[in-house]
């Protein structure tokens, strides 16, 4: 379970098989992978591991990805 | 790393330098071989990487191959500071008039290396320098520009040496320094390099380091003398809690998080960059703490490792609390290492602001590090506070909490 970052994909980004293609790439640790039938897969293993770069939330159509820091919540 | 004394006389050997007839044995039967191809009498040296091989027993003479099969049967069923030998090196023993010095090792203070030089051999060259200081010469030189003869001559001529042995001693120390350079090592020591009786020149024993992180560069080399890539190649083996602590470094290619050497206080260490391992250690101790490990962290290592190094420390029997404290110019960022450390006391079942002394690392990120360490309540301190005050600090909370 991640403790420190939350990352919410919009589903009308996850069922795009080019998006989510360009979010596998982008990300620097492997927070995103593809399934069998080319949609997004969040790996919450990783999700621990963001560097918070934005790449993602650059890569999709605004608000689509969101970032949440845990720790920042009350 | 550590050569055994047969490899590193192979690497003698290579540069020219003058050696003993010898042949490195695994079995009693291959030493008897060698010592009949020898002819005459022998010595027989245990290969460990240990020293107090003499006062252990594992250097012997033999006058016969019957006897050195006999002896290096006792050899190689001898253990040294629990080590079993590899080998026995089988040499011919040399009728020696003089023994001599030459080393080379980095300085440190000096930021170069130096030549060590001195008309005592045979006995602990710290011994010689703090005893004998004027039987020692020193020279520092750059790695940057070729190592000249007149460089050699000028440190053996410093301590009145003339005629045969000048000529004959400044091309083994010429020869020594270029072997350091070309093999990065961090040591290259002859002790004793002997004056025979027809005037000539051996290197009976000697001691090679190669720095590890140098190990990618010489791997040919490495092959050639049988070094496998798992070897850690130091003076003990490594414990089981260090070589969980490689485990845990090798977990991915991100930052170092990893080269852990333990020890028997009760304060775990997360510290890291730059020679700040070291001091912070140093400063842990002179402000009374009992340090549990060393290790090294930094360069951006994943939350994964940091959190499995962390892991790894609180398991160690002993350990009460842990301080994490890294160097300035670490530029680690501060809160993926918050996110490691956290995330490790709490899977190993911990409160943070229980288990966690002090956590100072000044580096990038310190204001979102700040967030996540006050969430959990741990205190911290950031560039502001001195590596020493730091590890007061952690010092203090160990004993007052």
């Amino acid at each position: 379970m991640p403790m420190f970052i939350r990352v919410e994909v919009d589903p009308s980004v996850a069922r795009r098989a080019d998006l989510a293609k360009k979010l596998v790439e982008v990300c620097p640790v492997d927070i995103f992978a593809q399934n069998a039938d080319q949609s997004l897969r969040i790996v919450e293993d990783n999700l621990d591991e963001c560097v918070l770069c934005d790449l993602c939330i650059q890569a999709c159509p605004a608000g689509t990805v969101k970032i949440t820091k845990l720790y920042e919540q009350a | 790393m550590r050569f055994y004394e047969h490899e590193a006389k192979t690497l003698l050997g290579r540069q020219g330098l003058p050696l003993p007839k010898s042949g490195n044995a695994k079995t009693p039967e291959e030493a008897e071989q060698i010592a009949g191809q020898i002819a005459g009498t022998v010595v027989l040296k245990s290969q460990v990487l240990s020293g107090g091989r003499m006062k252990a027993g594992g250097i012997r003479f033999a006058g016969s191959p019957q006897e050195a099969r006999r002896e290096a049967g006792a050899i190689l069923a001898l253990a040294i500071n629990g080590q079993r030998p590899r080998s026995v090196l089988v040499e011919a023993k040399a009728p020696v008039r003089k023994e001599f010095y030459a080393g080379v090792i980095y300085d440190a203070l000096a930021k170069r290396p130096v030549l060590i030089f001195s008309d005592m051999g045979g006995i602990d060259i710290e011994q010689v320098a703090e005893q004998h200081p004027e039987h020692v010469a020193r020279a520092h030189f750059s790695v940057l520009e070729p190592f000249s003869d007149y460089q050699a001559k000028n440190v053996v001529a410093s301590l009145g040496i003339t005629g045969n042995q000048l000529s004959r001693l400044t091309p083994i120390l010429t020869r020594l320094v270029r072997l350091f350079l070309q093999y990065n090592l961090t040591l290259a020591e002859i002790n004793p390099l002997c004056e025979l009786e027809d005037g000539n020149f051996l290197c009976l024993d000697c001691h090679l380091d190669m720095e590890e992180e140098a190990r990618d560069r010489h791997t040919r080399l490495l092959q050639e003398l049988g070094v496998g890539r798992e070897e850690t190649r130091q003076a003990r083996p490594p414990t089981p809690f260090e070589i969980r602590g490689a485990q845990v470094d090798a977990l991915d290619n991100k930052g170092v998080a990893g080269h852990v050497i333990e020890f028997d206080g009760d304060l775990g260490l997360i510290i890291g960059a730059g020679g700040g391992s070291l001091t912070l250690l140093d400063a842990v101790r002179k402000h009374g703490g009992r340090p549990a490990n060393y290790c090294e962290i930094g360069g951006n290592p994943s939350v994964r490792k940091a959190c499995e190094l962390t892991k790894l420390i609180l398991s160690k029997p002993g350990v009460e609390k842990i301080a994490v404290m890294m160097n300035v110019v670490s530029n680690t960022r501060v809160d993926i290492m918050a996110r490691g450390v956290i995330k490790g006391v709490i899977e190993a079942g911990y409160q943070p602001k229980d288990k966690i002394t002090f956590f100072r690392i000044p580096g990038s990120w310190e204001d979102e590090g700040a967030r996540i360490l006050r969430k959990y309540g741990v205190e911290y301190g950031d560039r502001s506070v001195s590596m020493d005050e730091a590890a007061r600090r952690a010092v203090v909370n160990m004993r007052g909490r």
